[in-house]
């Protein structure tokens, strides 16, 4: 087991680096540099020497491989850049969002899993049911409406109709301030997990094993237990771990809407005003979350099947 | 006269076919097993052979369903048992051996754990206890190192290894009647002759009477003191099992020992003809009613 989990951390590292230069090679291609960003909303003439002045001090007169070079060696040294716009380091101002954005998306995945699990089982115990017809309904309501949308009703029926939650906001940080982002975001993983869910158990229900285990005499809830729950469990950590690692990028609209002080929302302005290394190091933040559930899910997947700790 | 141990007399199952019509799987079977015998039933895929230990299980799945006959189980018409009554029996005094030793056991607990299972459902027994049993039991089906292996996964496991924990299972709680499924059919030859000398001497030694069910005629002949031989959901015809093989009655009881290759009987060129079975057996939905059908009729109803 040891082996097995240096090996699979050891396997994340050469995807970090092919990410970083594809993110580094994507932004030096994209039209439009900071400079020019500021003078977009037209209010001001262009100021050809401030351009040329706030290029070079950013180093963007420099040719590609230079940029690059350094790029490269400050990533080494696990430092993304300074932003353009703040003069701030990168670190700080990911490290500044990183909480709420961690917050946001473990709320919404454990909501998620919370409640579309448990109906996801029982409706693949009684297929055809009364619970089986409703619960997929929702589920493909849920994974068709868009969450934008679902958000604002939200907002409008418990914010300003009930008056029982805040609209929008971070606030002290508080449960409240959380509910409603959270809900709205887990939407679409939810649905997606109980017909995951649903699915797997249909699966494994229907398998040699299960009917020899109801040749051994035991009763439904017990073959439930003793068999059905783990295998179903493969099926169900897989959709997990991949709701789970690109929820954070997922989040960026949610964010926007619920004003929520993530990293997606730091993400949106950056692009708008090309604050290049603030995107990169983002989006590289992102990857490598993506990366460590990933690896975690890989993990959890030998605990549960001994068969994946041999190949 | 002593009772049989299992009595199922004219069984009949269907699948609806649309809304109204049935098609019916099994036409009226019946046939005895004594305690302590070892009963065959041959016949080819589609014949009902695998459906007829399934409803003696109690494990037909819809739409299957049974539309008449009774299934006695010392002198208990299972087919009317209560679903807890019927748990109680199955896996305690009527096991199961299924084919395919690959899927039927679960890929993610382990052999000894699956096989303790039995004496915790049937035997009241803790888990510690269980697990110690279990080790035992797959010392009686002659697995080397039981307690390492015991702790083994199935795919841990050879094909051979395997079914004989599906054997140490079935057989773990001392069952009147094992019923086996094809048990052989998915394993090669070698281990086929160790897993079925296994088979005939624990069941020889704790009495248990077997209902074995085959395509393969040698086979049943290696382990059955009578034999059924099913064709199309029908029992056409039954007997000893020397004498089936010395005089068959039935055109497709003929059929189906003409068509096994047989050392030393070569004819011209060093090839052998072997008989198939489609130009002996016409139409299928002729044969409504399970009864012995004489050859005579069979011959009639060919075009």
């Amino acid at each position: 087991m040891l082996r097995f989990t240096l090996r699979r951390i050891l396997q994340v590292a050469p995807t970090v680096v092919v990410v970083a230069l594809l993110i580094f090679v994507i932004f030096s291609v994209v039209p439009g540099t900071f400079a020019v960003s500021l003078f977009a909303d037209g209010k001001r003439a262009a100021d050809p020497q401030l351009i040329a002045r706030l290029n070079e001090e950013f180093g963007l007169n420099k040719p590609l491989m230079e940029r690059f070079a350094t790029y490269v060696t400050d990533l080494a040294r696990f430092d993304l850049g300074t932003s353009f716009r703040t003069r701030q380091p990168v670190v700080d101002l990911i490290n500044d969002r990183m909480g709420a954005s961690l917050q946001l998306s473990v709320a919404a995945m454990v909501f998620a899993i919370v409640v579309g699990v448990p109906f996801g089982f029982l409706a693949a115990l009684r297929p055809g049911s009364m619970l089986d017809t409703t619960t997929m309904i929702g589920a493909i309501s849920g994974l068709s409406l868009p969450d934008f949308w679902f958000g604002l009703l939200l907002m409008y029926l418990f914010a300003l109709q009930l008056n029982w939650l805040p609209s929008f906001g971070y606030g002290d940080g508080s449960l409240q301030n959380l509910i409603l982002p959270a809900v709205t975001l887990g939407v679409t993983p939810l649905a997606l997990l109980a017909r995951t869910t649903r699915a797997g158990v249909l699966d494994v229900l229907n398998a040699d094993f299960i009917r020899t285990a109801h040749s051994k005499g035991m009763s439904e809830a017990k073959v439930v237990r003793w068999h059905v729950a783990r295998n179903a469990l493969v099926l169900i950590v897989t959709t997990v771990g991949l709701q789970f690692g690109s929820l954070i990028g997922q989040a960026v609209v949610i964010e926007k809407l619920f004003a929520w002080p993530g990293i997606g929302s730091l993400l949106v302005d950056s692009v708008a005003i090309r604050d290049i290394p603030v995107v990169q190091g983002t989006i590289l933040v992102i990857v490598l979350w993506f990366l460590i559930i990933n690896t975690a899910v890989d993990l959890v997947y030998a605990a549960i099947d001994p068969r994946i700790k041999q190949e | 006269m002593t009772m049989p141990l299992l009595d199922i007399r004219d069984l009949r199952l269907s699948v609806p076919l649309g809304r109204f019509a049935l098609h019916p799987l099994l036409k009226g079977v019946s046939f005895q097993i004594m305690p302590g015998e070892a009963y065959g039933l041959v016949g080819e895929s589609g014949s009902g052979k695998s459906v007829t230990s399934l409803a003696v299980m109690g494990l037909l799945k819809k739409p299957l369903a049974v539309t008449g006959g009774q299934i006695l189980f010392k002198g208990q018409n299972l087919l009317a048992l209560p679903m807890r009554e019927m748990r109680r029996l199955r896996g305690n005094r009527i096991a199961m051996i299924f084919q395919e030793p690959m899927t039927a056991l679960n890929p993610l607990s382990t052999v000894g754990r699956q096989i303790a299972e039995m004496f915790v459902l049937h035997q009241g027994k803790s888990w510690g206890e269980a697990e110690k049993l279990a080790v035992e039991s797959l010392g009686n089906v002659r697995v080397p190192n039981p307690d390492r292996r015991a702790k083994n996964y199935p795919h841990q496991m050879s094909g051979g290894l395997r079914q004989r924990v599906m054997i140490a299972m079935a057989l773990a709680c001392g069952p009147d009647l094992l019923i086996a499924d094809e048990p052989t059919t998915a394993l090669d030859v070698t281990v086929q002759a160790e897993v079925l000398r296994l088979i005939k001497e624990l069941c020889a030694a704790r009495g248990t009477a077997v209902l074995f069910i085959s395509h393969d005629l040698g086979v049943i002949a290696s382990i059955c003191q009578r034999v059924g031989v099913m064709y199309s959901g029908c029992l056409v015809e039954e007997n000893e099992t020397r004498a089936l093989f010395d005089s068959p009655r039935h055109e497709y009881t003929r059929g189906l020992l003409g068509a096994l290759p047989r050392l030393g009987s070569r004819s011209e060129q060093g090839r052998q003809r072997l008989v198939d079975i489609d130009s002996i057996i016409a139409d299928r939905s002729k044969l409504t009613e399970s009864r012995f059908i004489t050859p005579r009729e069979l011959e009639g109803s060919q075009p």
